[in-house]
């Protein structure tokens, strides 16, 4: 595989193919992590290193999976992987990891990791698989961070636990958003995102399933 | 590729899998072992010194601990013991074994824990003249969802609250998880525990009358979480009662500890 098509693969899940935007892959973790930028960060590292690991994994032993258990071989390299990762974490990043707590053991769930492994990985030689992962990670990434950015600011006042926005509550002018604290807040923020997304690309706009039929002229009627 | 889906293949490929998987977790596992182990503890002594309202964040947790003497309670007899060593001592693994730990009365149990160790530790801050200025005391009971662990602190003088915290729940985020909001712990200093030798402290339904007789021996509950309220307010008096610390606090006040 070439240079470029290896930038490619790293650079097209960010903006022109984003797992979050365009597929709609991953977005439990993306409620539920996003109300503080620090745990967004590690999260989004976890879940690229897992992303990364698993496609090039998968990739490794890609010729000998029996189509009958792929599916699991995946899973099972995941959980482990995920669960590695889990006890890094517990070592070096306590604090966060107890915040985090089950969203990183939910990482084997996120579908942007199986979805990369099954799609991708079972077809392509382990290095550029390696390189979709990370690309997908992040892609993941970009868009946790923005809604974890809004999120933090003006629902906390705070972007990594320092204050930004001094509350009123503490003696100064801003009256944080509370909505912004809670899960449904990033299905807005989300839905924004893919709103000027697709405005910039219109090409990801998808085609409507179903289009009104212009009116046709009612039958004229008889015997009257 | 008809040849990966025999059934041979498919039990080769699954079970060596399985080995290299394992070897890799139980690896990361026994490896990163210490510096969980390290963790925790820390996070624990953070815990008891955020309980106590002494925690600084201008220094380290293990500086700040240095003014704490951890000593071991036999909750039978309300004594210091030397039984078991504070460091080693692992006091929820001591409540499950029945050989350490005594079976409690349903009647009894009130903060429904099932089992109590025999011993329990507790933490002492004492005054530069060797007097205890703050006793904090593990605690734990049964909310909504799961046991609430935490500890809460007294004054030296036994009868006044100086802080509760919890360090680990299963409440629901919004409702009963506000039992780590601080602007509810802060009602807890100053509270009044104990009230004609018998524990008076709980937490009530709605909010505290301050100029109500009795205030003192109140704090308010939580909204929308009556199950967690009403856990918290049987830990607390289990706790502090005849069952858990009070025989310790008596000897405590009369110097016979």
């Amino acid at each position: 595989m070439s240079i470029q098509s290896m930038k490619d693969t790293l650079t097209t899940p960010i903006f022109r193919d984003n797992p979050i935007a365009l597929q709609i892959l991953g977005i439990c973790s993306a409620l539920a992590v996003t109300s503080s930028l620090k745990v967004t960060l590690v999260m989004c590292m976890a879940l690229t290193f897992v992303a990364a690991f698993a496609n090039f994994g998968v990739s490794l032993i890609r010729h000998h999976i029996p189509g009958s258990i792929r599916i699991i071989v995946q899973m099972v390299i995941i959980a482990s992987l995920v669960i590695v990762v889990d006890e890094f974490l517990k070592a070096y990043a306590y604090e966060i990891s107890k915040q985090l707590s089950v969203f990183v053991g939910l990482i084997i769930t996120n579908c942007i990791v199986m979805g990369r492994a099954e799609a991708f990985a079972m077809k392509n030689p382990p290095l550029p698989s390696f390189v979709d992962g990370v690309g997908n990670g992040l892609g993941y990434s970009v868009v946790l961070i923005a809604v974890a950015v809004v999120r933090e600011l003006f629902g906390s006042g705070k972007l990594m636990g320092i204050e930004i926005l001094p509350l009123a509550t503490e003696g100064g002018w801003y009256v944080p958003n509370g909505l912004l604290l809670l899960p449904p807040s990033a299905f807005f923020l989300i839905g924004f995102f893919i709103w000027a997304l697709r405005s910039v690309r219109t090409e990801q706009v998808e085609e409507p399933d179903f289009k009104l039929a212009s009116h046709t002229p009612a039958p004229a009627r008889e015997g009257v | 590729m008809s040849s990966n889906d025999s059934i041979g293949k498919t039990l080769t490929v699954a079970l060596l899998l399985c080995i290299v998987c394992s070897v890799i977790v139980s690896t990361a596992a026994v490896v990163l072992k210490p510096a969980q182990e390290y963790n925790q503890g820390l996070d624990r002594k953070r815990n008891i010194l955020a309980a106590a309202g002494m925690l600084d964040d201008s220094k380290t947790v293990e500086e700040q601990f240095e003014q704490i003497t951890t000593r071991v309670v036999d909750l039978r007899t309300g004594k210091f013991t030397d039984a078991v060593e504070p460091d080693s001592y692992e006091q929820l693994k001591a409540a499950k074994n029945p050989a350490r730990s005594t079976e409690l009365d349903p009647q009894e149990d009130i903060a429904d824990i099932s089992r109590r160790e025999h011993f329990a530790e507790v933490y002492l801050v004492e005054d530069d003249r060797g007097n205890v200025d703050k006793i904090i005391l593990p605690v734990r009971g049964y909310g909504l969802w799961g046991t609430l662990y935490g500890f809460i602190a007294l004054e030296g003088n036994a009868q006044t609250v100086a802080g509760l915290g919890f360090y680990e729940h299963k409440e629901t985020p919004g409702l009963g998880g506000e039992v780590d909001n601080p602007r509810w712990k802060n009602q807890w200093p100053g509270k009044q525990v104990y009230r004609d030798g018998e524990v008076a402290l709980e937490v009530i339904k709605g909010t505290v009358d301050s100029g109500a007789p009795g205030a003192e021996y109140k704090v308010d509950g939580l909204a929308g979480a009556t199950l967690t309220t009403r856990g918290v307010s049987n830990l607390v008096q289990f706790w502090l009662g005849d069952n858990g610390f009070a025989p310790f606090i008596e000897n405590l006040r009369a110097g016979e500890a």
